[in-house]
């Protein structure tokens, strides 16, 4: 029966690649009152890059770049009909998204308990350039963090359907989708990092 | 005859491409370290987006698999990016000349 179904995985797949284009552009926004402010403080901006944990940034890159690997190899796996090997791989990948944002977590709490966030004491204090840099901080990495929690809650019914049965080597666009969903979550980080990280 | 179109003979991109392609942006990872810790600060910014970019079009073509699609797409991308930095130049020329 399962054979008679009739799918089209171009037009799921370019469904997928416009719902990433109208991500480019929200995130595009936000990029861009980034490039404006830091255009009209750009001391302030350098200075409080600083305080980033440059370390703890790459460590975090490293991490997104390695489960993209997983995700790509994982969809090729599938393909070959090795369910299994795939579903190890997908596993993976929630577990290394789970480690980015336990990074992430420390990151915040470090300049949470210093006084750096929004409305803070402290951070009502310093320059403006330096408020607005920690805002635009707390904002992308915020909703950057949210995608990275989607993506693995997206991956870990991915990990089921392949065991399940539901992905097949004849029916693989769900994961191929996923897939696309993660590197583009990737892709926004490859920007962030060098724009929080690596200004200074 | 129970084929749908396009599964017929997926693309399969072998293992160790994708490995090539990560050993590739683990190496421009450490570059952009290298050039954001070097004091040609100047032009280190610009080193660093230029680094990202080659980094982005690495998972564009091979992670996101453009390499292997036809030309819709990436046109559709392009013209994407296009409409992105026509909205920050315009953006950037109203700061500018306020």
């Amino acid at each position: 029966m399962e054979n008679l179904e009739e799918r089209d995985t171009l037009a799921s797949k370019y469904g997928m690649w416009f719902f990433l284009f109208t991500e480019i552009l929200f995130f595009g926004g936000m990029f861009l009152l980034y490039s404006i402010y830091r255009s009209k403080f750009p001391h302030e901006f350098h200075s409080a890059a600083q305080e980033e944990n440059l370390v703890l940034g790459s460590v975090n890159t490293a991490i997104l770049l390695t489960s993209s690997l997983l995700v790509a190899i994982s969809i090729s796996a599938v393909k070959k009909g090795r369910n299994g090997v795939s579903a190890v791989l997908q596993t993976c990948t929630v577990f290394l998204g789970a480690a980015f944002l336990a990074i992430k977590y420390f990151e915040w709490h470090e300049k949470i308990v210093r006084g750096i966030y929004p409305n803070a004491p402290q951070l009502d204090q310093m320059s403006n350039g330096t408020k607005l840099f920690f805002g635009l901080y707390y904002v992308m990495t915020g909703i950057h963090g949210l995608h990275v929690l989607i993506g693995m809650i997206v991956i870990s019914f991915m990990v089921y359907f392949t065991l399940s049965g539901n992905i097949t080597v004849r029916n693989f666009s769900k994961l191929e989708n996923t897939g696309l969903y993660w590197h583009f979550v990737d892709i926004v980080w490859i920007y962030l990092y060098p724009l929080f990280y690596l200004v200074t | 005859m129970t084929e749908s179109r396009n599964e017929k003979s997926p693309h399969i991109v072998e293992y160790k491409t994708y490995v090539y392609v990560w050993i590739a942006l683990m190496v421009l990872l450490g570059l952009t370290i290298f050039a954001a810790r070097v004091e040609v600060s100047r032009y280190s910014v610009l080193v660093n987006l230029l680094i990202a970019s080659i980094k982005t079009l690495l998972v564009l073509a091979f992670f996101m698999h453009l390499k292997y699609e036809g030309a819709f797409l990436r046109w559709f991308l392009t013209s994407v990016l296009l409409i992105l930095s026509a909205v920050i130049m315009l953006t950037f020329a109203d700061v500018w000349y306020r």
